[in-house]
């Protein structure tokens, strides 16, 4: 079991080493990200957080993790390799989460990079740590979640481009759950706002930035880590990757 | 090796493979003849546990292919059609990661690597990228990755489609060579590679299979034979053969060996023989007039129907017609 999904991470790693595809996301992800950080904390008397660089992150990751597992299994549905794959001794479970962590050590590597800010922090002021911490966690956990959307949305049909969009499509939709929300009221309003993937998106309002307010992602911007936020994450985790299993299954009972 | 019992596929209410049953034995080569869409594909994709069988058993190496899919799915090395290979790797690094698919261990791949590469003589071309070989060798590079392992049961499907003349005749003798140490089930709709290659011939058509036979012998009833199926009492097999034997229009005749005629003959005590045929030279009444004339009785005279002869106008005869 492990050393399958051992085999099937490692090749996948190696692939995105050795495609410009890693290289080109971690330029832009620390480029965005880098904008958001600039301009939360140039200003005379702001704050030294790395809020900006989360609400950044937090935007830029919807378009970002599909992009980064789009090719995972649309492609080898069009070269063909499934069949190899699922002729050989090996779960669709297996291949799954093999595939899933190669994206997630990718994702890690990047995060790792954009601890360059936190660094700064450091050097030019007195950050709290705190929320530097529970932000970095709740990172690594909004990632799980937004890549395993992107994993599921990958193996729904052999083009990329369609992995891309349905993946974007349905981050985006999750994000911007509070514009129905705030419409409705009573439990209605309180099931909707316990879907909320990421923050309510003001990003562009730089006094917040977002990802402050309402979301499973507002706690660990503050530097509260809540159980039912991890909860959140981990399950949406889960279940996406549940729902990608399904999917390859009744491919072959096709 | 290879045992399917009245497996049928449908893709919703459409059927690919009805009631197919066949077994391939430890070292046989068959090759599974049919025209395009007849079902072979569907039926390889079953036996490799990559799609469920809708209806019926199939066991690949003792190994029930849905409720042992993993343990069957070890002993089967399989080269699908479409040739999947990963582009961007390059020859040894693909195979070293189908090793591991395999869960194949270091040594064991090491081990392999070197003979197989050998085999399909891919030597000067293992640190090239895949995506870089012409179509004959990444042909080879899949042959590679299906005998990689060792499996007992090797399964092609139409593996010289698609490649150039020469590579085809080398290809043709790599795949012979490989009958000797494995079992192995290869599709095709060319009959002179079936032929060439196989001491065995399924041939499929609309999901069932129409013909189970010696390539010779299809290629008998395809020089426009007709084949009949008959029932003799009170008589010695030896006799009737060489009786039938003599007249003209007849090319063999011979014991029916399909097991179910053979049971039902013995239970109700008759001879079940088969004849071919020089067609519309009136085969049967001589036939019925050579036992009557000899005292033996006739209990069946059954011209079977030439729904073979109607595939096999579907099917490629001629070489250069592929090539």
């Amino acid at each position: 079991m492990l050393t399958n999904i051992g085999v099937i991470a490692g090749k996948e790693i190696r692939t995105y080493f050795a495609s410009p595809m890693a290289y080109v996301v971690a330029a832009a992800f620390l480029a965005i990200t880098g904008f958001f950080f600039v301009a939360s904390v140039s200003d005379a008397f702001s704050e030294a957080s790395i809020r900006g660089f989360l609400a950044g992150a937090v935007f830029f990751m919807i378009f970002m993790s599909p992009a980064l597992t789009m090719r995972l299994i649309a492609e080898e549905q069009k070269l063909g390799t499934l069949e190899l794959l699922f002729t050989s001794p090996i779960r669709e479970t297996e291949v799954v989460i093999g595939k899933f962590l190669s994206a997630f050590v990718i994702l890690i590597v990047m995060f790792a990079l954009s601890l360059f800010f936190v660094l700064l922090l450091y050097i030019y002021g007195v950050p709290d740590s705190g929320p530097i911490l529970s932000g970095y966690l709740g990172l690594i956990l909004y990632g799980a979640a937004t890549l395993a959307v992107g994993i599921f949305a990958s193996a729904l049909s052999s083009n990329q481009i369609v992995g891309l969009v349905v993946g974007a499509g349905i981050l985006t939709a999750l994000t911007l759950i509070d514009l129905i929300s705030e419409r409705v009221t009573g439990t209605a309003q309180e099931v909707l706002n316990g879907f909320q993937l990421g923050a309510s998106f003001t990003v562009f309002d730089l006094d917040s930035f977002g990802v402050a307010q309402g979301g499973h992602f507002a706690d660990f911007a503050r530097g509260i880590i809540s159980l039912g936020d991890i909860a959140y994450y981990l399950s949406l985790t889960g279940v996406f990757l549940i729902l990608t299993v399904v999917v390859l299954e009744a491919r072959r009972l096709r | 090796m290879i045992k399917l019992e009245h497996m049928s596929k449908n893709f919703g209410p459409y059927p690919a493979v009805i009631d197919v049953s066949f077994e391939v034995l430890k070292g046989e080569i068959v090759g599974f003849l049919g025209p395009n869409g007849a079902g072979k594909t569907t039926t390889m994709r079953v036996l490799t546990g990559f799609t469920p069988p809708s209806e019926g058993e199939v066991t690949v190496a003792g190994y029930n292919i849905e409720t042992h899919s993993l343990d069957a799915r070890r002993h089967i090395g399989y080269l699908p059609e479409s040739v999947p290979l990963y582009l961007d790797m390059t020859v040894t690094d693909y195979l070293t990661y189908m090793g591991r698919i395999r869960g194949m261990n270091t040594a064991w791949i090491n081990e392999r690597l070197e003979r197989v590469i050998d085999v399909v003589k891919l030597g000067d071309y293992r640190n090239t990228l895949v995506g870089r070989l012409s179509k004959g060798y990444r042909q080879r590079t899949g042959i590679a990755q299906a005998i990689l392992h060792n499996p007992d049961v090797l399964i092609m499907d139409e593996p010289t489609i698609g490649i150039d003349p020469i590579q085809v005749v080398e290809t043709r003798e790599l795949i012979s060579e490989l009958g000797s140490e494995h079992t192995l089930l290869l599709s095709s709709h060319i009959l002179p590679e079936v032929s060439m290659i196989c001491q065995r011939v399924l041939v499929i058509n609309d999901g069932r299979i129409v013909a189970d036979d010696k390539p010779s012998a299809l290629s008998s009833r395809l020089l426009h034979a007709e084949r009949i199926e008959l029932g003799v009492r009170d008589a010695e097999t030896r006799q009737v053969i060489n009786a039938l034997r003599n007249l003209g229009m007849v090319i063999d005749a011979r014991t029916d060996s399909r097991a179910e005629n053979q049971q039902r003959a013995e239970a109700e005590g008759r001879l079940a023989l088969l004849v071919d045929a020089r067609p519309n030279q009136g085969a049967s009444e001589e036939i019925a007039k050579t036992i009557v004339d000899n005292g033996w009785g006739l209990t069946t005279l059954n011209p079977l129907p030439l729904t073979l002869e109607e595939i096999f106008l579907q099917l490629t005869t001629e070489e250069e017609l592929e090539s």
